[in-house]
Parts: structure tokens; C-alpha cells; sequence
């Protein structure tokens, strides 16, 4: 059984890890600023963390005493829980704050609300924003460490460290693979980090989307772009499906649901040209009917409750690695 | 006999005449006498002499595109103080965008902002009346009664009508009164919630681009119903390569079109935006460096007529907010000139064709006797140390607001002393003000 001493990363924040400095920044705001070697650290850390959930006590006195709040812009339970019991295994005292944001009072309240934690001295604040830029913003307003949680369709970092280490556990590696990312890849967090992380790895990844949820410039952000799902799925070890935002979509960027399910929902049918021990993904929530089988969703081949077990465990690394190296700094 | 004012030993630059010459310029009763390299020997004894040595003499800028925040905003900017900031800028007479709260909509609002700039402001405040009320873009102004009340131009500001018919009634209205339409061309369904230029960088950012056609289809219509009323038109800022093609062409068929460019499109690229700095969102947004490229040919070319500073404060309550939530617009009245003469220290542009897009060109689309060097023209000229270094710091600004797109830039050249009507309304080493 590992003792929780061996398991902290705090005991051993200088220790090369096989030559390599580990990671040791104030902030995680995005994949754009990680070294490959700094993801390469947050995985095998989290790695470390995935028996503290498993075993029968599932707390390390890592962050006694440290105070986490939680500040979402934006309405998010899956990422806001992940977070809090992430904390809460590690020790820390957890706060959840949920700002409504109106038209009027959006901006004023990112400034003021950050003044306003900052004076109750959290040791971190994890932060989603429906604006691209605005944890950046926040961060340079508090003195405490920040993690980007999702700002609107910038980067989700842990989602994006969640899915490597899925893969990298299923598929005993990373390197080689070749990863599809399919769906609404122009307003996707997800997609971004996933491509940035992926691509800083070296890893060969795929865009399959209709040309109207293309941002402009994907080129340059992934290996190949496809806009057919079935050559795009073709020989691929990995199907990762993003959330369609159908509400906003429908009858502007894609003509319907059901045509979009035609087109570009996994069902068996395109799922058959992707590897016969290919896996599939999906950040979650799943819309259902819309860009992924049901039977698809909850068959043997999706990993996705796998990718929340891990969410957790990347949040408990990114945390574990962010206060320690606070603390070495002030000192 | 009134005292004469004698500015002598000066590189006289005089885009309208061609002048590039060391010369003198003599002055009485606030209008020039007399110009060019022979002056100072027959100009008559006493008065005032200045000795100019080491100096270019230029006519006084002209900037078509201003933006206070009087009356309605005046914590923004009055006009006094846009008139200081102008003053410090080398800028003696500036396009009054009708951008205000209220609205400068009707002839008596007109008045007021003459009879305001006359008792506040040191430079010349040219005032545009809006094209519809209220920026509306639905009704058309009075444009009869807003000319006689002393309105220059016509512009709906930082708006774009999107009615092409309600357009053409406008132009045609206009070219009624022989009044000059600014206008910025704008798709507005195009534009839609984007932020910044599409394109590789904005996906980066995961902010909502906005395409160049955004600005292109709009200028094609602007355009074809330029040629078909007559009115004088002018393309208020145009950003992109596809717009100059559009330009030259319809410059082909007509006199009476012309275009203007911020400073920002020609001296910034998008890249500058770096980590969403909200002081580089501005409108027409920021364009690839291939566009500015672009931009640059076109003002040598002499197709891009006008270069203007689009002068927008903005208090820091809007400017500090996440990216895609923060307002347009960036103060530059002040660096408009220096950030301009890094295109002729990098031999991109002759000084002459530099300036003549701030002076003769202005001048010549507003109907003005200013923007030139000529005996009779009134005595609104500029001192410019061309290598003067200096960095940018907000500090220094004169105008209210601090969102400068070139807060902390080094530049090369400045303004020593700014003359409108023969009256010193800046001297760069008095520290202020004359």
C-alpha cells in the first residue's frame, strides 16, 4: 500500500524526474504555456494519484490547511465537482462560488470579484469564464495561483492532460497514435488543449467537422483536416467526440440535428472504419442522439466514465504541483 | 502694420506645392505671406523670427477622425483636451466624429459644438454631422440645415448603414449640398460577434474572428452607388488588400471617391494583440501583416488618400475586461505623427507622400484652405524634429483617457511647436502648452 508521504509530490518538488525538471509554475492557464516535459511530469503525477481514490482512505494531508475556491462564471457541474473533490482528497479547504453574469455587470464583476477573493488570501483559484482571456486577466489581478477550469474557446488544460492520461493508461503509450477529434471544433475549449498538448507531444491528430465549425487556420493546429467522418475516422486509435452546442448551431453554422447526426454522429457504421481496438471519448455532457450513439456512448469501447475517474486524479497532480512550488517561491 | 512672424533656415516640406526646400515662411494676421528658399532676405525687418535650423516645416495635420466624448462623456475627453492632445500631435484641425450622447444630429447641436470649440479648443474642430438620426440608420438627417449650421462632412462614426437603399437616398441627398460622406464600411451579420482578424491567430486566442469580406462586400456596394449619385465619397478606413483593388478601380471612374486608413492598420498587425491586450481591439480590428503590407503599397501608391488617426478614448472600465467584452477604439492623437514617420525611417515611404496624407489630401476632400504652404492659406504649420527619440508613457498624455495602442513604444521624431493661425498652441520644450 503506498504510504501518503511516498505519494506527495511536496517531499520531493526539486527531484529531477529522469533528468528532467518537473513542473514548477505559479499558474495553469493553458497548454500554449506547458514544455512537453512539464505535461510529461503532470501525467506521471497524476498517475501517482489515481490509488488515493481507489483506496479505502482517500485523503493525503498534501494542501492542510490551504484554502481552494472555486470561481465559475459559468455554469459547470462535472468540471466544478471534479475540482472540489480533487481539493478535498488533498486536504484543502474548498469554497464553491457560482457568479451569475449579466449583460450589464459581466466585466466589473471578473475585476471586482478578483479583488474582492484576493483580499481573503485563497492559496488557489480554479476559474471558468465564458470569455476567452479572462482567467489570463484574473490572474494578473490576484496573487494567488489560477487554474484556467475553461475560458470560452481558449483552453480547458486539465481536460486536455484528463484524455492523455485516459489514452496513455488504455493505450500504454502516446506516442505513434493517431487521435480524431470530431465535432464543433470552432467554439471547442477542448479541441484547443487537446490539439496543443497532443501536437507539443508530437502526436498525429485529426479535425473532422463540417467546414462551418472549422476555425480558420485549423491547419496549422492539427496534422489533417477532414470534413468527411469516415475517412477522417479511417485507421484512427482514438475517437474523441466533442459536444455539439445545438441550441446555438441549429439552422445557422449546421442545418439540423438529425443532419448532423447523419453526417457527423458516431454510430457503429463510422465507428467501423476507425482501428478494431479503437477507443472513444467524449468531455462530457453527451448530447445523446446528436453527435454520439447511445449505444456508442455506453458500449465497451467508450472510456468516458474512465476520463472522470482520471479527472480527478490530473486535478489532484495540477494541484499538488502548484502550491508546493508557491511556497518555495515566497520563501 | 501688424508684427510678422518669420520662420527661417527650416526644410520646408509642402506636399501640395511638391515643395522639399530650406526656406522661410512668413506670416501676418494669422496667414502665410510668403514661402519658400528665398523668404528670409525679403522679409521685412522686426517682427518675430524663429530660427529653425535642423527642422522640417510642415503644413498642420489634418486628422479626418476624432473622437471626444463632449458633450455626454466628458470624463472620456472634452474638446479642450482633445484639442491639447491635438495641439501636442502636430494636428491643427481635427474631423469631429458625432459619436456623442446626444447625438450631433441636428443643426442646433451643431452650434453648439462650433460655439463650444471656439471658447475651449486651440485647433480647429471640423464638425461631422451623422448621417442618420441618432446613428439610427434608418431616417437621414437634415443635411441642408446641418451644413448651413456649419457641419463639414457627414459620418455615422464608428456605425455602418446597412441599408444599401436608405444609402443611396443618403448619397444622393448629399451630393445635393456637395457634402462630403464619411463612411465606414462595415457588414454587420458579417462581423457578428467577431472580435479580432480571422484567422490563424484568432483561432489561437479562441476568439470569433472577423473575415475581411466584412469589410469588402460592403465597400463594393458603398462604391457602385458613389458612381451612380456623384457624391463625394470617402471610404472612412479600409484594412484589407481586397479593398485597395476596389478602391483603384473605382478611382478609375471617379474623382470623387477616396479612402482613409488608421494609423493602427498601418503601423500594428494583429500579432500585437499578443495576450489579449484590449488596447490593440480596435475596429476595423487589427489585420495580418500581409494586409498591412498591403496597406503600406497603397499609400505609396497614392490609392489610400488619407491617414488619420481614429482617436477613440475609452476609460479603463471598458478597456480592462476580458477581450471579447471590452469596447473598441484606441487614443492617438498625440503619437499619430510619430507613429507615422517610422514608415519613413524604415524607407517604406517618402516623407512627402507621408505627409501630404495628412495634410494637402485631407484638405482637398474637405474643401479646406488649410493643409498647404501657399501665400493666403491660413498660417496652421508644424516644427517636426524628424529624429527626435522619445518613448511613449501615459503620463505625458494630454488627452483623458490612457488607451494607447502604443503605450511604451519608442519613436523616432516629434513635433517642437505647433502653429494654427500663426498662434504657437504648442512648444514641445515649454513642457506643455505655449
Amino acid at each position: 500500500m503506498a504510504s501518503p508521504s511516498r505519494v506527495s509530490a511536496s517531499t520531493s518538488q526539486t527531484a529531477p524526474r529522469g533528468g528532467l525538471p518537473r513542473f514548477s509554475q505559479k499558474h495553469l492557464l493553458g497548454i500554449a504555456d506547458l514544455q512537453p516535459y512539464e505535461i510529461l511530469d503532470l501525467l506521471d503525477r497524476a498517475e501517482e494519484m489515481i490509488p488515493v481514490s481507489r483506496q479505502e482512505r482517500k485523503s493525503l494531508p498534501t494542501l492542510s490547511g490551504k484554502t481552494q475556491i472555486n470561481l465559475f462564471f459559468e455554469p459547470s457541474t462535472r468540471t466544478q465537482s471534479s475540482f472540489e473533490i480533487a481539493g478535498k482528497r488533498l486536504g484543502a479547504q474548498v469554497v464553491n462560488m457560482s457568479v451569475r453574469t449579466s449583460s450589464v455587470t459581466k466585466g466589473e464583476t471578473l475585476i471586482d470579484t478578483a479583488a474582492t477573493l484576493n483580499a481573503m488570501r485563497p492559496d488557489v483559484l480554479i476559474v471558468r469564464h465564458s470569455a476567452a482571456g479572462a482567467v489570463q486577466l484574473l490572474s494578473q489581478k490576484v496573487g494567488c495561483s489560477v487554474v484556467n477550469a475553461g475560458d470560452g474557446a481558449h483552453e480547458h488544460p486539465t481536460q486536455a492532460l484528463l484524455d492523455a492520461l485516459t489514452i496513455r493508461r488504455h493505450k500504454g503509450r502516446l506516442d505513434g497514435l493517431t487521435i480524431a477529434i470530431c465535432g464543433d471544433i470552432a467554439n471547442s475549449r477542448v479541441a484547443r488543449s487537446n490539439l496543443l498538448l497532443l501536437g507539443a507531444l508530437q502526436i498525429r491528430t485529426r479535425v473532422i467537422a463540417p467546414r462551418t465549425l472549422l476555425p480558420a487556420g485549423i491547419e496549422n493546429m492539427a496534422t489533417e483536416v477532414f470534413t468527411d467522418m469516415r475517412e477522417g475516422l479511417r485507421g484512427a486509435d482514438v475517437v474523441m467526440m466533442l459536444r455539439l452546442q445545438h441550441e446555438r448551431a441549429s439552422g445557422k453554422m449546421i442545418p439540423s440535428v438529425r443532419e448532423y447526426y447523419r453526417f457527423y454522429g458516431l454510430d457503429a457504421e463510422k465507428l467501423a472504419f476507425a482501428k478494431p481496438d479503437a477507443i472513444v471519448m467524449h468531455p462530457g455532457p453527451m448530447n445523446r442522439g446528436v453527435e454520439i450513439d447511445p449505444a456508442i456512448a455506453d458500449g465497451e469501447r467508450s472510456v468516458i466514465t474512465d476520463q472522470v475517474e482520471m479527472g480527478v486524479a490530473v486535478r489532484m497532480a495540477v494541484l499538488d504541483a502548484l502550491l508546493p512550488a508557491r511556497n518555495e517561491t515566497a520563501a | 502694420m501688424n508684427e510678422t512672424l518669420l520662420i527661417e533656415n527650416a526644410r520646408i516640406v509642402d506636399p501640395a506645392s511638391g515643395l522639399d526646400a530650406t526656406g522661410a515662411l512668413l506670416v501676418e494676421d494669422g496667414r502665410i505671406v510668403a514661402v519658400g528658399p528665398d523668404v528670409a532676405s525679403r522679409a521685412p525687418k522686426g517682427g518675430v523670427r524663429v530660427d529653425a535650423r535642423g527642422l522640417v516645416l510642415a503644413p498642420g495635420l489634418i486628422d479626418m477622425r476624432v473622437f471626444t466624448g463632449e458633450p455626454g462623456h466628458e470624463y472620456r475627453e472634452t474638446l479642450q483636451s482633445a484639442a491639447e492632445a491635438a495641439a501636442a500631435g502636430g494636428v491643427t484641425s481635427f474631423v469631429l466624429m458625432p459619436d456623442t450622447l446626444p447625438v450631433i444630429d441636428d443643426a442646433a447641436l451643431v452650434d453648439f459644438l462650433i460655439r463650444r470649440a471656439a471658447a475651449t479648443a486651440r485647433v480647429n474642430i471640423l464638425p461631422a454631422a451623422a448621417i442618420t438620426k441618432g446613428l439610427r440608420g434608418e431616417e437621414i438627417t437634415e443635411f441642408g440645415l446641418l451644413q448651413e449650421a456649419g457641419a463639414r462632412c457627414l459620418a455615422d462614426g464608428r456605425r455602418s448603414i446597412q441599408s444599401s437603399a436608405l444609402l443611396r437616398a443618403a448619397f444622393g441627398y448629399a451630393a445635393n449640398f456637395d457634402l462630403p460622406v464619411l463612411h465606414h464600411a462595415t457588414d454587420r451579420g458579417l462581423v457578428g460577434d467577431g472580435v479580432m482578424n480571422e484567422g490563424h491567430f484568432a483561432s489561437v486566442l479562441g476568439l470569433k474572428g472577423i473575415p475581411r469580406e466584412a469589410e469588402t462586400v460592403p465597400l463594393a456596394r458603398d462604391l457602385q452607388l458613389a458612381l451612380l449619385t456623384g457624391v463625394r465619397y470617402h471610404a472612412a478606413q479600409i484594412s484589407t488588400e481586397g479593398s485597395v483593388a476596389l478602391m483603384a478601380e473605382a478611382k478609375k471612374r471617379s474623382s470623387k471617391v477616396s479612402c482613409g486608413i488608421s494609423i493602427n492598420n498601418l503601423a500594428l498587425n494583429e500579432n500585437d494583440i499578443s495576450a489579449y491586450r484590449t488596447f490593440f481591439k480596435l475596429s476595423p480590428p487589427l489585420r495580418h501583416e500581409d494586409d498591412r503590407q498591403a496597406m503600406i503599397e497603397a499609400l505609396r501608391t497614392g490609392v489610400i488618400d488619407v491617414i488619420h488617426s481614429d482617436h477613440d478614448p475609452q476609460d479603463s472600465e471598458v478597456k480592462r475586461q476580458p477581450f471579447a467584452e471590452a469596447s473598441d477604439g484606441a487614443i492617438g492623437l498625440e503619437t499619430l505623427l510619430a507613429a507615422a514617420l517610422r514608415l519613413v525611417h524604415s524607407g517604406e515611404v517618402e516623407l512627402i507622400t507621408l505627409l501630404r496624407a495628412m495634410t494637402q489630401r485631407p484638405a482637398e476632400i474637405l474643401g479646406l484652405p488649410s493643409g498647404r504652404l501657399a501665400a493666403g492659406a491660413p498660417a496652421d504649420f508644424i516644427l517636426i524634429d524628424l529624429e527626435y527619440p522619445w518613448q511613449v508613457s501615459e503620463r505625458d498624455f494630454r488627452s483623458r483617457s490612457r488607451n494607447s495602442a502604443f503605450e511604451g513604444a519608442r519613436l523616432a521624431g516629434k513635433v517642437m511647436a505647433t502653429y494654427v493661425a500663426g498662434k504657437k498652441v504648442f512648444d514641445h520644450h515649454a513642457g506643455g502648452g505655449s
